[in-house]
């Protein structure tokens, strides 16, 4: 059983190998409901593994992963389905169907679990869209529109179940300066709006230090460090200055 | 020695457990049945896969089931000629078409223009993210992919089976007609007095089942995408080669269970 004292995310010694390469290596760590928590560490360090294992999409080879409570390798197929429901998730692709309008897209899960009316639905879409700055856009398929509106259409569809726990692998990842604004502005908005708890994995060190609540510096398959913004720019070290360095930021 | 038997054990198990995940995949589409009448976005895909497998293909199989007749009608009627039997050209092009070419060409038709397209979308899909999208969102990719294309393919390969046979008898008949002197209709009354219906229904079953399995494997085929743009390329040549085999495979057990010497 899960009640709402339980953290949102909670790893606990959990380990992972693809054959013989260790990807984790022990990671415990908790995100706390309505946290805005960002992963971030130079590439292969395993941050995308870990939302995967988050999210259920991976099994640890090891240790426990808990999602809002609930043990993800106790769980059935359908109890997984129906935890699912719960959490929203945007790929760093998008993931868009390419034969489905925006709307379309946006739409997909309330039309597949849902006994809603359509007339429901279309404005609950559009809602998801206005709040992203798609209103306008939602009839165009997503080969017709830029990076940017596929990455902001999949964030609309991430939340439009309104979900507990919303998972950003590399959100700002391939967009201008402009576009990673809105999308960290649109995290933290999302975070405000609905309380859902914020799981980011990110390059982008200066977008983490503007939205995030804490930050793990994630190094060869273990946090290094996990602080808030303010401690993480004066953090003694080494490879996390190196990073501040390398991204022109000083504390 | 060793390492043959560890390799041999290595490939055996891949098989089985392909074996048992596309077994799997296709169990639980073949129970989606209901779904295309009960959900609206299954019976909308349904509806454009039926004119992908039904449309899409219907050219190609016209011509190879125009020219398979011919071929078979010349050669058979070079045959015949020997012993002054031209009219069994008509029946014996009854009796292969229904019960064997008809179907199997009908499975190889949908394995390569269908089939391949299928394992090539949905493994682009599964590189793109899309399938682990879909399970984010807590969308059954079989239920919402596989169960609208395996039973638009199983629907429609009876349908282009016989449309198959129709046109190679047109096909044979042209040949009859132009190089063996029997009048047209005199052809066409040979086979539809050779033609059994015992023959047809088990021509139309065998397509029923070619249709399921090579949706099935396509699809199975398709999710097991790795490796980016080349990996679908090895999925979509798999996807036929496997169907291909399942096919010749299927058919002979169809055959042997339905057909008793």
């Amino acid at each position: 059983m899960s009640s709402n004292a339980e953290p949102a995310v909670a790893f606990e010694q959990v380990c992972k190998r693809f054959g013989s390469r260790r990807v984790l290596d022990g990671q415990t760590f908790a995100v706390q409901r309505g946290e805005r928590f960002v992963i971030i560490g130079p590439s292969g360090t395993g941050k995308s593994v870990s939302l995967k294992l988050a999210s259920g999409q991976l099994s640890p080879t090891s240790g426990t992963v808990r999602l809002l409570g609930q043990d993800l390798c106790a769980l059935s197929a359908t109890a997984l389905a129906a935890l699912r429901r719960r959490v929203g998730y945007l790929f760093q692709s998008g993931a868009l169907l390419g034969w489905k309008t925006l709307a379309e897209n946006v739409a997909l899960p309330l039309r597949s679990h849902g006994h809603l009316p359509e007339r429901e639905i279309a404005e609950r879409v559009q809602a998801a869209l206005a709040e992203v700055g798609l209103a306008d856009a939602g009839e165009l398929y997503p080969a017709e529109v830029s990076g940017g509106m596929v990455k902001r259409a999949a964030f609309a569809r991430a939340i439009i179940e309104e979900p507990e726990v919303l998972f950003f692998d590399e959100p700002t990842s391939g967009l201008d300066p402009v576009m990673s604004r809105t999308i960290d502005a649109l995290i933290t908005q999302v975070n405000q709006t609905h309380g859902a708890a914020c799981v980011v994995v990110t390059h982008d060190l200066a977008g983490a230090l503007r939205y995030a609540d804490r930050i793990g510096f994630l190094k060869a398959g273990r946090f290094l460090t996990v602080a808030p913004p303010s401690e993480i720019l004066n953090s003694p070290v080494p490879e996390v200055q190196a990073f501040l360095a390398a991204q022109a930021l000083e504390p | 020695m060793m390492l043959t038997r560890e390799a041999a054990g290595s490939l055996a198990a891949r098989l089985l457990s392909g074996l048992g995940l596309t077994a799997q995949v296709t169990a639980l589409a073949s129970l989606g049945l209901p779904r295309i009448f009960l959900e609206r976005e299954c019976r909308r895909t349904w509806a454009r896969q039926l004119y992908v497998v039904g449309i899409g293909t219907l050219a190609v199989a016209t011509v190879v089931a125009l020219f398979t007749g011919m071929i078979l009608g010349l050669q058979l009627g070079i045959a015949f000629r020997q012993f002054s039997q031209e009219l069994m050209v008509a029946y014996t092009l009854a009796f292969a078409m229904l019960r064997e070419m008809g179907p199997f060409m009908t499975g190889i038709i949908l394995a390569a223009c269908v089939g391949s397209s299928m394992a090539a979308q949905l493994g682009t899909m599964t590189v793109n993210e899309e399938i682990a999208a879909l399970e984010m969102m807590s969308v059954s990719p079989v239920r919402f992919l596989v169960v609208p294309r395996l039973w638009a393919m199983a629907m429609m390969a009876p349908l282009l089976s016989f449309y198959t046979c129709v046109v190679a008898f047109f096909g044979g008949a042209l040949v009859g007609y132009t190089q063996l002197n029997i009048p047209f209709l005199q052809f066409m009354g040979q086979i539809v007095e050779a033609a059994e219906v015992k023959d047809l229904w088990v021509g139309l079953l065998k397509a029923f089942v070619f249709g399921i399995l090579v949706s099935g494997i396509s699809c199975t085929v398709g999710f097991c995408t790795t490796q980016g743009a080349a990996g679908v390329g090895a999925s979509t040549r798999r996807a036929v080669i496997y169907s291909f085999l399942a096919i010749l495979i299927g058919g002979y057990f169809i055959t042997r269970f339905c057909y008793v010497l």
